[in-house]
Order: C-alpha cells, then structure tokens, then sequence
C-alpha cells in the first residue's frame, strides 16, 4: 500500500480572544493509518477536529485533504470529498429514526438529497445500504424508534453508524466509546477494528487500553501543541508524555 | 421487499383517512351553502398555516413575520386583477412569483443568528411591508386599503358568485393541490434533510448537507405558498387592506399551528378549523375582548405544554 | 438639527432604561419575554391612576411605579416564567404574547382606550434655548437624559462592584458553573427579573409623556426593545446603551427628514444591521 498523505495540516493556529486554543499544530495522516490523538483535557483536541471539519475557522496555517488545499471548502463541502467526524457527545437527530436517520445520510451521500419529489428511501440502493448499516451496529431492533427514546449505548452506535453512511476516505473519531456500558463497547471497539483498510483514521481517545491496541502511530497534544508523535511504544517509553499523564490514573502498556 | 424498505415507504403512504377528509372537505360548500364564506376563510388560512409549518415544523425556524408573504400576495394579486388581467389564476401564478422573490431575497436574513435574531427579522420585513404598503397611497390605497378588485370566471367558466360557493370551491381545490405537493416534499429527501436542520444543524452539516442552500429553498417555498394564499384571500373577497402585513396575522397563523401540531401538514388544517371555530364562539360571547381570551389559552397552553393538547390523557399528570 | 440630537439621544436613553431588563433577561435566562413592553405600560398606568385618582405628585409616583411592576415582576416570575425558561423558545414567545395579549385587554377593559395624559409638574415644563435657537432643550426631555444617566451608572456599579452583580454576571456567563459554585442561581433571576421588570415600569412611567400611553403600547413599541436588544446583545451593559442611542437617534431624524418614510428607516436599518452581525454588533463570543 502506497503511503502517502491523505490528510495534513500545517501550522494551524486557533485564537479566542486571549487564548490560544490551537498552537502552531502541524499534522500528517497517512492513507490506511490508524492514528491516535491524545492529551489531558482541554489540550484542544476537539478543537483541532473542528478545525479541520470547518466547523471553526483558523486564526492561520493550512489544511490540505489529499493533497488540495481545502481551507476554503465549507464544513459541508469537505464531507462530500470524504472527511467524516464524529462527536463527543452523539449530535443525532433527536426528531428521527435511526432508519430515516441513515437513509438521509445514505441519500446525501449519493447525491440525491435534494430530490423533492420522490419519497425518502424510493431508491433501492438507499434501502439496501440502510439495512447494512443498520445490522452492522445492531440497530435493526431499534429501526423504526425515534432517536430521543434510544438508550445511550445505541445512541453512540448511530452516532458512528452516521459516519460510516458517508462512506468517509478519513475518519475523525471523537471518544467514540466515552461513556459506554462495557456490553456494547466491545460492539463499537469491533467496528473500529473492522473499519475498511484504505480508511484512514484518527482517534481522539483517553482509555489508554484502545488507544495502544488500535494504533500505529500517536500524536500527544498538550495546551493546544504537539509535544510530540511517534509509535505507540515510542510513546510509552517517553518521560514527557508520562509526565502528562501523571496522576490521570491511566495503565500504560 | 424487505422490512427496511417497507418501513421507509410506509410513512410515505397516504392514509386511508386523508382520503376521507379530503372527500368530506371538498364536499362541504355543497353541503353547507350558507357558510361558503367561512369554509373559504378557513380553507385559505389552513394554506397559510400550512407554508408556515414548512418554516416552522419542519425546519424549525420561528417567524413572527410571515405575514409579510400572505400580504405580499394579497396586494400582488389584487393590484394584477385590477390594472393588468382579471383572470383569477394567471393571478395567483404572478402573486405566487413575487412572494417567492421576496422570500428569497429575506432568507437571506434568517440564515445565521440566534432565534432572536430571526424573530427581529422576520417581525421587521413585515413591518417594512406593512408601513410602504401605508405610506405608498397612490398603489395601494393606504389605509383605506385597495378596493374594487373584480375577478374574472375561474379557468373561463366558474363565475364568483355573490354567495361565495365558487371561491369556497377554488379555495379548497387550490389548497389541496398544494396539499398534495407539499406531501410529496415532506416525505423526500429534501423534507428530511429541512427536519435534520431542525433538530440539529450541526450534524446536518457533518453529513454533507448544505444548510443555507436548503433552508433558501424552503423558506422561499414557504413564501412562495404564503403569498399564495393571500392571493386567494384578495380574489375571494374583492380588496386587500394593510391588516394583511399585520403582527396579529402572523401571531395567530402560529398558534393555529401549535394547536394542531407542528411537523404535520395536518397539524395547519386542525389548527385552523379549531381556531375559528373558538374565534366564532368566543367573539359571539364577547366580542370587544377576544384578545384575552386568546392570550390566556396561550399562557395555560405552553404552561400545560403544547404536544399535550392533542393528547388529552396526559392533562391531569404534571409535566 | 442639534436639537434633533438632543431629543435623540433623551428618546434613546429612554429607550435603554426600558430594554434593559430584557435584555439581562434574556443573557441570564436565555428567555424571548416578549411581554416586557406590558411591565412598561403597567408603570405608565400605575403614574397615570396615582396622580388622576390619589392626587399624589408625578416625582412621588415615579419610583412607586417602579416598586410596583418590580413587585409585579417578581410575582409572575415565581409563579409563571420559572417554569418557563427550558421551553423551546418558540413557547416563550408564545407565552409571553398571551401575557401581552391578556394585559392589552385587561387595560383597556379597566381603563379604556383612550391615550393617557400626564400632567407634569411646572418646572418639569418648558424649553432653554441655546445659541439663538439652534439647540432647544426641552426641561422635560433634559430630566430623562439625567435621570437615565444616573440610573446607567449606578447599574454599572451594581454590576460590578456588588457582590451580587458579581453573582448576576457569573450566571450569565455560564450557569451550570455557577450554580456549582454555590450561588443560588434561583435567587439571582428572582432579583433580576423584578429589578428588570421594575425598570421598565419607570422607564413606562418617564416615558408616558414623550411615547404616549394607550393600552397598545407593548405591541408598538416591542419591535423597539427587541432591536435594542438584538443590536445590543446581552453580555454587556454599553452594547445596549449604544444600541438604543443609536435608535433614538435614527428613529428622530429619520421622522424629521423624511417623514413619509420614517419608521421604515429604522426597520431597514435594523435588518442590514443584523445581517451584516447576526450576533449583534457588540457581541462578544456570540450566543
């Protein structure tokens, strides 16, 4: 497999008012890679995927997604050329079901989301693709439930069943198992796991456990910076990222 | 087909009782030939509700000011009957164009801010309206409004009579093809995309939907069908006044829909019918004071909590 | 056109006093009260009725006007708007235009519908002439620029000095911390509900002569307050105070130089202003 840059950011800067919240931050996420971002709280991870999605704009510093600059692309924009999130705390449809939730998802996806004639799911690939996703994240029971009654674990289910629908080239995972009854983790750490090879992924993570057994490399961000990046055991080794962690009570491998 | 594909067509379906209300709809100024002026009063402002309810219930925008499109028609349609052509239904089609321009030319106002914001603009446009419609006299009429709008035979041949069986008629077969229409766009892709703007605009755009592009379009719709309506309300009743732009339109077209239920097209029909009928019944009671009335159902209605009206066993339990 | 300034900013301070409370309303609770103008209309009735039938003095009715629609306020806010502030805003709105509706009828039941007049005190009556006429200041219009001025001041040193204008901004800033810090978050709206409401009753009552007063007033002059607060914003005290200058200012010359178009102007104004900063213009960190 080629290894080349699918996702990169050079020098990215994010001011608020008087706090810095991304600092000079440059990264590079190569094609396939399973790729770990990790920090005590507030270093600014989320913000740096907000970022990159275009949810926030950068106070300087470049983003370039397969190699065009895309800081331009609106968040919507850069989702059509495959740059998929998730959230923190699930961000659903609370008015949905998981079903209808999908097939907008799937449709837009394809390009036919802003048919107004035809009715949602007419289409027999949109159905199709549904019904995958849905017996993928073990949420065909819970189909046709609207999305405000759903227990948590299936919300964070949907959450990532969601970004799957966008059929993502880079997946950006934000704590995707935070909070989840141990049960259904082992559901979402498979799916992780099963995720298609050429997807390249980066994982916002805190359980130290999923992070060095999912990933190949680790980017450590402190006070919105990079300490440092290397391989998981590089990491480990590292007396300035266990100075970080220090007293965060998190086993290291 | 599978349980996947089935359940997503079945919501799509037309009930069998759509069909019976309709029927029963469209029979009534037969049925009830006295009240012809009633049924086309309620029918027309079951159309407003309904454009509302696409803004509203669906993409979950608050508009204290869509009035502004219901006037707009109003005047448009009037003014075209009366210096250009009287044939009712090219009228409609230029009152509809022009609202529609005017509701994309104001969607850009309730793209971004806070609902405040949205509220201030909405409120403003049709204030705006209202004061040039006033102050342009020699258009409009002024306050005096704009009279003598005589309308020529529907498609050549249905006359409006004095009774008002014909308008009645051309108000319910209007509303119900953009009835129909409307169906057809709640239930599509476009429909579901306005209903994930609503609940949550954030994740809309995470999942490659262009927000603004799709909220320019409904809401431009939404006045399109406003506008719509107030043409039809010109042509039934032969002049259009400034109370067409007035703030208590708009209040009371959003709580028609908060009676019979945003997210429904069903819920603007209900919710007019219901209204009217209290409006007639409490107007007779106390005529000069209906205003106080309506503002205490509205206080006791959002205390009780509005999804509870229409499911009156949940009344005696506390929210 | 000096004095077009002068009665400008008089108009627009007036309109500061007024608004005030909706907007602190709105920063601290996150809560549309689009029944704000009735608080103002109640103290405007409340001067009107006092002086007509108790024959007390129109200085001694101020500030009873005041006490009264605080007292108001703070009744209402116990039993009806607390239940209120996690609605959708949509029933806020919709709530607080039946409490208008209901309080526009209930005056006109009471007290008719015709405008109010108040008779104001002698020395309160008049004009000073400046500079061979070219700045006329009205005595009348020259107390509600003082009295407004103090009133903003003395707001600012609440806000900032006082243990509970510390509380207040703490709670706007971010509840939930707030209330985890121990402040009683309850309280804090209580006090600022009344206080807000209270000043619109006297902004109601100073206003009374210069606005009119019939019982249509919150409808008229909603679209007013509502501006001020949305160009405004509500994290700060200047933002508002700027905004409603701004619209007094406008809202005067524009009646003056182009009187068939007048309020149209302000409208217009107000819809470029808020689109051009959908957060309004003195936002800071945007809600």
């Amino acid at each position: 497999m080629r290894s080349e840059t699918v996702l990169s950011c050079e020098g990215l800067l994010k001011r608020f008012g008087g706090i810095t919240a991304t600092d000079n931050v440059s990264l590079k996420l190569q094609r396939g890679a399973r790729h770990a971002l990790i920090g005590p709280n507030g270093a600014g991870k989320t913000t740096l995927i907000n970022l990159l999605t275009g949810v926030l704009e950068p106070t300087a510093g470049s983003i370039c997604l397969q190699g065009e600059n895309i800081n331009h692309l609106a968040a919507h924009q850069r989702v059509r050329r495959g740059l998929v999130r998730t959230f923190q705390i699930s961000q659903l449809f609370e008015g949905l079901t998981p079903l209808q939730t999908l097939a907008v998802a799937v449709t837009q996806h394809l390009g036919t989301g802003a048919t107004w004639w035809k009715a949602l799911g007419h289409d027999a690939l949109v159905s199709q693709r549904c019904e995958q996703l849905l017996a993928q994240f073990h949420l065909t029971e819970v189909m046709d439930q609207v999305t405000s009654e759903l227990a948590y674990g299936k919300r964070r289910l949907l959450e990532m069943a969601i970004a799957l629908a966008c059929e993502p080239t880079v997946l950006l995972l934000d704590e995707p198992v935070a909070g989840v009854p141990a049960g259904e983790r082992e559901e979402l750490l498979k799916t992780v796991a099963a995720l298609p090879a050429d997807v390249s992924v980066l994982l916002i993570e805190h359980d130290m456990d999923l992070v060095f057994s999912f990933a190949q490399r680790m980017t450590v961000l402190v006070n919105g910076a990079v300490l440092t990046e290397g391989t998981p055991s590089e990491m480990a080794a590292d007396a300035r990222v266990r100075e970080v962690y220090l007293g965060h009570g998190d086993k290291h491998g | 087909m599978s349980s996947v594909a089935n359940s997503l067509s079945a919501s799509s379906k037309p009930r069998w009782w759509e069909f019976v209300l309709w029927a029963l709809l469209l029979c009534l100024p037969a049925l009830m030939p006295t009240h012809a002026l009633l049924i086309s009063e309620i029918t027309i402002i079951a159309l407003f509700a309904m454009s509302l309810d696409l803004v509203l219930g669906y993409s979950g925008i608050v508009s204290l000011g869509h009035a502004a499109f219901f006037g707009m028609g109003a005047y448009s349609a009037a003014l075209f009957a009366k210096h250009i052509h009287p044939d009712p239904l090219l009228g409609l089609a230029v009152a509809t164009a022009v609202s529609a321009v005017l509701g994309a030319v104001c969607s850009l106002g309730i793209l971004r801010g806070s609902d405040l914001t949205r509220l201030m603009v909405t409120l403003g446009v049709a204030l705006i309206l209202q004061e040039l419609a006033n102050k342009l006299d020699f258009i409009t009429g002024g306050a005096d409004g704009l009279q003598g709008v005589i309308m020529g035979p529907v498609l050549g041949r249905f006359a409006f009579d004095l009774v008002g069986q014909t308008a009645a008629w051309y108000a319910l077969c209007v509303t119900l093809v953009v009835f129909m229409l409307l169906r057809s766009v709640v239930h599509s892709p476009f429909g579901f995309s306005l209903k994930t703007i609503r609940d949550n605009p954030l994740r809309a755009q995470a999942i490659g939907i262009p927000v603004h592009s799709r909220l320019i379009a409904a809401y431009t719709l939404s006045a399109a069908l406003a506008g719509l309506a107030g043409a039809l309300q010109a042509q039934s009743s032969g002049f259009a006044s400034l109370d067409v732009f007035g703030f208590d339109r708009s209040a009371d077209v959003l709580l028609m829909l908060v009676i019979g239920g945003t997210g429904w097209l069903w819920g603007g029909i209900i919710g007019a019918v219901v209204f009217k009928v209290l409006h007639s019944l409490i107007a007779a009671w106390t005529p000069q004071y209906w205003t106080f009335w309506l503002g205490l159902f509205l206080v006791l209605l959002m205390l009780v909590g509005r999804e509870r009206l229409i499911r009156p066993w949940t009344w005696g339990h506390r929210a | 056109m000096l004095t077009l300034l002068f009665d400008g900013v008089a108009y627009g301070m007036l309109l500061f006093i007024l608004a005030i409370g909706l907007a602190v309303t709105l920063g601290l609770m996150n809560f549309i009260n689009l029944a704000h103008g009735a608080f103002a209309m109640a103290g405007g009735y409340v001067t009107v009725l006092l002086m007509q039938h108790a024959g007390l003095p129109f200085l001694a009715c101020v500030p009873l006007a005041f006490v009264f629609t605080a007292v108001a306020g703070a009744l209402l806010e116990v039993t009806l708007y607390r239940r209120m502030y996690h609605r959708s805003h949509l029933d806020q709105v919709l709530f607080s235009i039946g409490l208008t509706f209901m309080a526009v009828a209930g005056v006109d039941y009471f007290v008719g519908s015709t405008q109010q007049l108040v008779q104001l005190p002698a020395f309160l009556k008049g004009r000073t002439e400046w500079w061979d006429g070219a700045l006329g200041m009205g005595h009348y219009r020259l107390a509600i620029i003082g009295v407004c001025a103090v009133l903003t001041v003395v707001l600012q040193l609440l806000l900032v000095r006082t243990r509970f204008g510390a509380q207040l901004r703490a709670s706007v800033d971010n509840q939930r911390v707030a209330a985890g810090l121990g402040i009683d978050v309850n309280k804090v709206f209580l006090v600022t509900f009344a206080v807000g409401s209270g000043l619109a009753g006297l902004g109601g009552a100073l206003g009374a002569e210069v606005l009119g007063l019939d019982p249509v007033f919150p409808l008229k002059f909603m679209i007013y307050f509502l501006i001020v607060v949305a160009v405004g914003g509500t994290s700060s005290l200047t933002g508002p105070l700027l905004a409603a200058l701004l619209l007094g200012i406008a809202d005067v010359a524009g009646k003056y130089y182009i009187p068939k178009l007048g309020a149209f102007i302000v409208y217009s104004l107000m819809i470029a202003l808020l689109m051009w900063r959908p957060q309004g213009l003195f936002a800071r960190g945007g809600k």
